[in-house]
């Protein structure tokens, strides 16, 4: 019996399991990559690009940077921004929620609806409870009969739509509402020369951006989407959640299409198509991880803001509005791959 | 510590008569063990004996077919995770059990935040909390960074910390020293030692035999779902011990020449040679040749760095140094189908996940890596395939109701010999097998090895990877063996029989051969 | 004991409802198919006429031409969301560039729509992002592209060659079911006789192991996405020569969703390891039927986007049993 000394093994023997062996999980991602990627979920890089945008156009275009020009900026991205808040949400356990456009669309009718038959209160909580309602069948079928959330949601996307169009008769019926009226004030009013939305939203990231941080239900969110396997062994309510999670999406998507309603005083069952899109890129762009695990909602927030700056810029440019979308798809697909970069695990 | 008798204390945890059946394996048949306060009870058995299986039961992951669970005398059932861990079960997973994006204050508690008095988490005392915890086990590590910004030695004693700091009465260790350091390892002994003492069970799941000897009061052992030995970890010698897991009896302990009669003759230059494999802590300086017709066996136990080589033969594992040759030509690493063109074919161990395609056809299967070559500008030709395919399933006996039943609903056996005909109808000149009679039944077995057998004679060079001693000494010309990724024995010619690989799996140190051993 | 015999009970019970579940998925598409049309013939009045008929399978021959390219990306496990950009793309290179001969438009649309495949392919196959979000960018981007070059206008398209593929017939057939027909043909040969058609099936039941026997998994990848965006180029073309001019806005919106329910009604699965072209293509007339049918019986269009809605989970839930037991 021929016998070779044993090699020392100075940094810990190899990994057991069969698994593992055949796709060995390992840390490669080197510390400068790290620290780019932290950078970069934060929503730093997105805060960087929109004070540079701002710059350039403040430069180039003496009005760019009015008063008037950044509230109206402000106030026509707060309610996109309102949807990109619950998708964070929906993202970072790993998710997706196509659906929003026409939960938008939906919440716009049902609140204007709602509030000439009953009043204001009753239009928020109706919408609210109907959007709302919309979010638990997706939240049911992805969450308890785990359906891939991108089917289910675009399904919805696709139903809802038809449900909005059925109730406004295929637009044959128009919903308004009396400009003067309480409701109307919700979309139109001013504090401080500050449109209602705007504070809405401020005051709806605010709230979101604690729970996210500051509440057990947020660190589970988070959770979740760093691994659904780990977070059922820790013991966490991960179905329940990720239910609750789609459920706010859609109470969101809602409540940001009855204010855009208000604002205009009246519903539209084609308004909000591709809004999904537009959630998304500024989710991405702000930094969350489209795998989930990581997000916040600083980023989300500099991420609707430099969309909404880009769409400005091309405004000033006199370029067709039709850019915004090519330069948000590339922006997507850029982010996306840079993120993938960052994350680098060797495949197969 | 291993003088310490825990026989007269308490049950804390129990498993009667356990039995768990999943479609097609039933993994567990009839399993009990007793886990006692103040014991460090060690979990041992090759793959696919019933640790997992039995680990996710005691752990409520999975609920057992028939038998019981006790809890301090209690019958119990745990109807998911939760349930375990609020009965004071908490378990060290090997893998999967942290959020590695989280930091890992956060990990430490999530489930369970300290709370402000508006109901936040109160993140000044979790990472109060967490560093005190820490400090007084010893471990270093940065509470407010990314879990995955720290080494693999520090997530897993955070995943300990973790597991400790639930006051559980039982705590599971599952691997829990796979990616720890020495230094490291001293510490989870600290831990472990300091948790005996507070009366705290401890199931630990380990192949390593040396923590096992040095940590461990009782040992139970699983083969193929059963229990097989249970008792003091001092009076089960290394070597029996090695024996039991591996299900061999020492005395069968003779070399059987190749069927056949005499030893295969080697000549000429290897088919296959590995010079030097090195990948960070998976394989050390690993070298070999294989010779045509000559078989060649890997053995060691489970996390030896066998499969890695295997898959290093086929360039589907990343190395760090060191080449792999055959017939004196490098392969390329992370190109499978040049390889497999320079006449490489491999038998994966996991049948499930790396080998068959479970939905498509028997056909299918056999033919996916010859399709490139028995087609012409890329059309398949169905003719062709389906000659090759019954030349197979005839000569490999494949029992099925014919080359379009799905793969998924044959036999382990059979889908075995599947496997075999996709690369036997390649022609390789190097063939890999890991584990290739794994989870089959005696028939097949049989007719596998005989395979091997026909194949050898036939001029293949084939390196054997197995957890069965028997197999290895029955079918090898030469046995490498392998530990903690490093090639510690080579036994040739007349040295190969079950009692030497035994003791060089076990690797019990025998100073007269080995001056170099500390 | 109880308990062990009904937990035997219920494992048979399982299996007998997985039987079920597994016939339903495979079959259902045409018992549904033959049950609309028998209804229609009992309850439509003027349902069997030659022109109703031909009316309705042209109505439904670009779905069937886009679906076929998403069934087999949906065969490798993957999906492919830029369809309907493509669709509308294509269109607008057509009036474009019908400057050119039709022919030589028509080419370049299908070049196009290969090369968005590409970078769709590129960022699964080689990048390794999911299909979703990759497929989801030029989604995003394709009809925008398509808005700049129309710059907001419809024109008509006065080629002939190209206005001949919805106006002309052969022995009668209607030049886009000849189209249809030519994506089915072409797609049946692709997954079964060829290497190609083999291995995306290979990738989409086991990537892992595909890899290891040799497959070239990201060749086939890129291959699978390059063939789903010529498809849908193709039927950009059949959409822009039926409706005899390019709409940025309204070419082919909603396909994605559209070819995704044929191709799941149709019983290929979401999982991957199987493409089903009959079964596509029987349930893209199916939802064309079912739709005439509710619109028929004064249903609106509405209430018939609600039915595809319930009918893509129904089927999506069928599927998953399955992969579950």
């Amino acid at each position: 019996m021929s016998t070779t000394a044993p090699t020392g093994v100075p940094d810990g023997p190899a990994t057991a399991g069969t698994g593992l062996a055949a796709r060995p999980v390992e840390p490669v991602a080197a510390t400068g990559s790290r620290v780019a990627a932290a950078l970069q979920r934060n929503g730093v890089a997105a805060f960087a690009a929109l004070a540079l945008l701002v710059l350039v156009g403040s430069v180039l275009w003496p009005s760019f940077h009015t008063l008037d020009n950044v509230r109206n900026t402000v106030l026509g991205n707060s309610y996109i921004g309102i949807v990109a808040i619950g998708m964070t949400l929906v993202i970072i356990t790993g998710g997706i929620d196509l659906s929003v456009g026409s939960v938008f669309a939906l919440g716009g009718v049902v609140g204007v609806y709602v509030s000439n038959q009953a009043g204001p209160v009753a239009a928020v909580l109706a919408t609210i409870v109907a959007c709302g309602l919309i979010g638990l069948i997706n939240g049911m079928l992805i969450g308890y009969a785990r359906m891939a959330p991108f089917i289910v949601t675009l399904a919805t996307l696709f139903g809802v739509r038809g449900l909005v169009y059925q109730l406004t008769g295929a637009g044959a019926r128009t919903y308004s509402v009396p400009s003067d009226s309480f409701f109307a004030h919700l979309g139109t009013g001013v504090l401080l020369t500050i449109g209602y939305p705007v504070l809405i939203a401020i005051a709806l990231y605010v709230v979101f951006h604690v729970v996210l941080e500051r509440t057990p239900f947020g660190l589970t969110t988070l959770a979740i989407g760093g691994g659904e396997d780990a977070a059922v062994l820790m013991g966490l309510k991960v179905r329940r959640t990720k239910v609750s999670l789609y459920v706010v999406s859609a109470a969101l998507a809602g409540v940001a299409g009855m204010l855009q309603a208000a604002q205009l005083v009246s519903a539209s069952p084609i308004i909000a198509t591709g809004y999904e899109l537009q959630a998304i890129a500024a989710v991405v762009i702000g930094g969350t991880l489209l795998t989930g695990g990581a997000g916040s909602l600083i980023g989300t927030a500099a991420g609707v803001l430099l969309l909404g700056t880009i769409n400005a810029f091309i405004r000033e440019l006199q370029l067709d509005s039709t850019w915004n979308n090519v330069v948000s798809g590339a922006f997507l697909v850029t982010v996306v791959v840079v993120q993938r970069l960052l994350n680098y695990r060797r495949a197969d | 510590m291993a003088e310490l008798t825990t026989a007269g204390a308490l049950p804390v945890l129990e498993a009667r008569g356990v039995s768990k059946s999943f479609p097609g394996v039933k993994a567990l048949s009839d399993v009990s063990i007793t886990v006692r306060a103040g014991e460090v009870h060690a979990l041992v058995g090759e793959n696919g004996a019933g640790k997992s299986t039995l680990i996710k039961i005691l752990t409520g992951v999975y609920q057992c077919d028939s038998g019981e669970l006790r809890h301090r005398g209690e019958p119990v059932t745990f109807a998911d995770p939760r349930a375990a861990q609020a009965a004071g079960i908490s378990t060290i997973y090997q893998e999967l059990d942290l959020v590695p994006m989280q930091s890992a204050a956060r990990n430490l508690y999530l489930g369970r935040e300290p709370r402000t008095r508006l109901r936040l988490v109160d993140f000044a005392r979790m990472r109060r909390e967490a560093n005190a915890l820490l400090d007084d086990y010893q471990i270093r590590a940065d509470v407010d960074v990314p879990l995955n910004t720290l080494g693999l030695g520090t997530q897993q004693m955070i995943s300990v910390a973790r597991a400790v700091a639930l006051h559980a009465n039982v705590v599971i260790m599952d691997e829990p020293t796979s990616s720890l350091e020495s230094r490291e390892v001293e510490t989870l002994f600290g831990i472990i030692r300091r948790l005996r003492s507070e009366g705290v069970a401890i199931v630990y799941v380990s192949h390593r035999l040396d923590e096992l000897y040095r940590i461990c009061d009782t040992v139970s052992v699983l083969r193929d779902g059963r229990l097989v030995h249970t008792g003091p970890m001092a009076e089960l010698p290394r070597v029996q011990l090695v024996a039991t897991m591996l299900g061999r009896e020492l005395q069968t302990a003779l070399h059987r020449s190749a069927p056949g009669g005499g030893d295969r003759i080697v000549a000429g230059p290897p088919v296959l040679e590995l010079r030097g494999l090195t990948r960070r802590n998976r394989l050390h300086d690993v070298s070999l040749e294989v010779h045509r017709g000559e078989v060649v066996g890997l053995g060691g136990l489970l996390g030896a760095g066998r499969s890695e080589t295997g898959m290093a033969v086929l360039g589907a594992q990343e190395l760090d140094s060191g080449a792999v040759l055959v017939e004196g030509k490098p392969i390329r690493t992370g190109s499978p189908g040049a390889a497999i063109e320079a006449g490489v074919a491999l038998l994966p161990e996991d049948r499930k996940l790396e080998g068959i395609l479970p939905n498509l056809s028997i056909r299918d299967n056999i033919a996916i890596a010859a399709l490139p070559r028995m087609s012409r500008l890329g059309l398949v030709s169905d003719k062709r395939i389906d000659q090759l395919v019954e030349h197979f399933m005839a000569r490999l006996h494949i029992r099925a109701t014919g080359p379009g039943q799905k793969v998924s609903t044959l036999s382990g056996g059979n889908q075995q010999k599947v496997m075999l005909a996709r690369w036997l109808c390649l022609s390789p000149r190097v063939l890999v097998l890991d584990e290739p009679t794994r989870g089959i039944d005696v028939g097949a077995k049989f007719e596998v090895r005989q395979t091997i057998d026909e194949l050898a004679a036939e001029g293949l060079a084939v390196l054997l990877i197995s957890s069965e001693t028997e197999e290895l000494v029955d079918e090898s010309d030469r046995i490498v063996v392998l530990k903690d990724g490093a090639v510690v024995a080579v036994l040739d010619g007349d040295d190969i029989s079950e009692h030497d690989l035994v003791q060089a799996i076990a690797a019990v140190p025998s100073p007269e051969e080995d001056p170099t051993r500390d | 004991m109880t308990s062990l015999s009904t937990a035997v009970a219920g494992t048979a019970a399982r299996a007998d409802r997985a039987t079920v579940l597994r016939w339903t998925r495979d079959n259902g598409v045409y018992v549904a198919l033959v049950l609309i049309v028998v209804y229609n013939v009992l309850f439509t009045p003027r349902f069997i006429t030659w022109d109703n008929l031909d009316v309705q399978l042209v109505l439904c021959t670009r779905i069937v031409v886009v679906a076929l390219g998403m069934a087999m990306v949906i065969g490798t496990a993957g999906i492919d969301l830029s369809v309907g950009a493509v669709m509308a793309l294509s269109g607008a290179l057509l009036v474009q560039f019908s400057g050119v001969p039709g022919v030589g438009a028509i080419a370049l649309a299908l070049v196009i729509g290969g090369l968005v495949g590409v970078l769709n392919g590129f960022l699964v196959g080689v990048v390794g992002i999911q299909p979703i979000v990759a497929t989801l960018a030029f989604l995003f981007a394709g009809r925008s592209l398509a808005q700049l070059l129309l710059a907001g206008k419809n024109p008509s398209i006065h080629d002939k060659v190209i206005l001949g593929i919805s106006s002309g017939h052969v022995l009668g057939v209607n030049g886009l079911i000849i189209a249809a027909l030519v994506a089915v043909g072409l797609v049946a040969f692709t997954v079964r006789r060829t290497n190609f058609g083999r291995q995306l099936l290979a990738v989409g039941d086991n990537a892992r192991a595909s890899y290891l026997s040799g497959v070239p998994v990201r060749r086939t990848l890129i291959g699978v996405y390059v063939l789903s965006g010529v498809l849908a180029a193709w039927a950009g073309v059949m959409d822009t020569a039926s409706i005899t001019s390019a709409n940025a806005l309204s070419s082919g919106l909603n396909y994605e969703l559209f070819a995704i329910t044929a191709v799941v009604v149709g019983g290929t699965p979401l999982t991957g390891g199987r493409v089903r072209v009959v079964g596509t293509v029987a349930a893209a007339i199916l939802m064309q039927l079912l739709r005439s049918t509710l619109i028929f019986h004064s249903a609106t269009d509405a209430v018939s986007q609600m039915v595809t809605a319930v009918v893509i989970v129904g089927a999506v839930y069928i599927q998953r049993v399955r992969a579950r037991a």
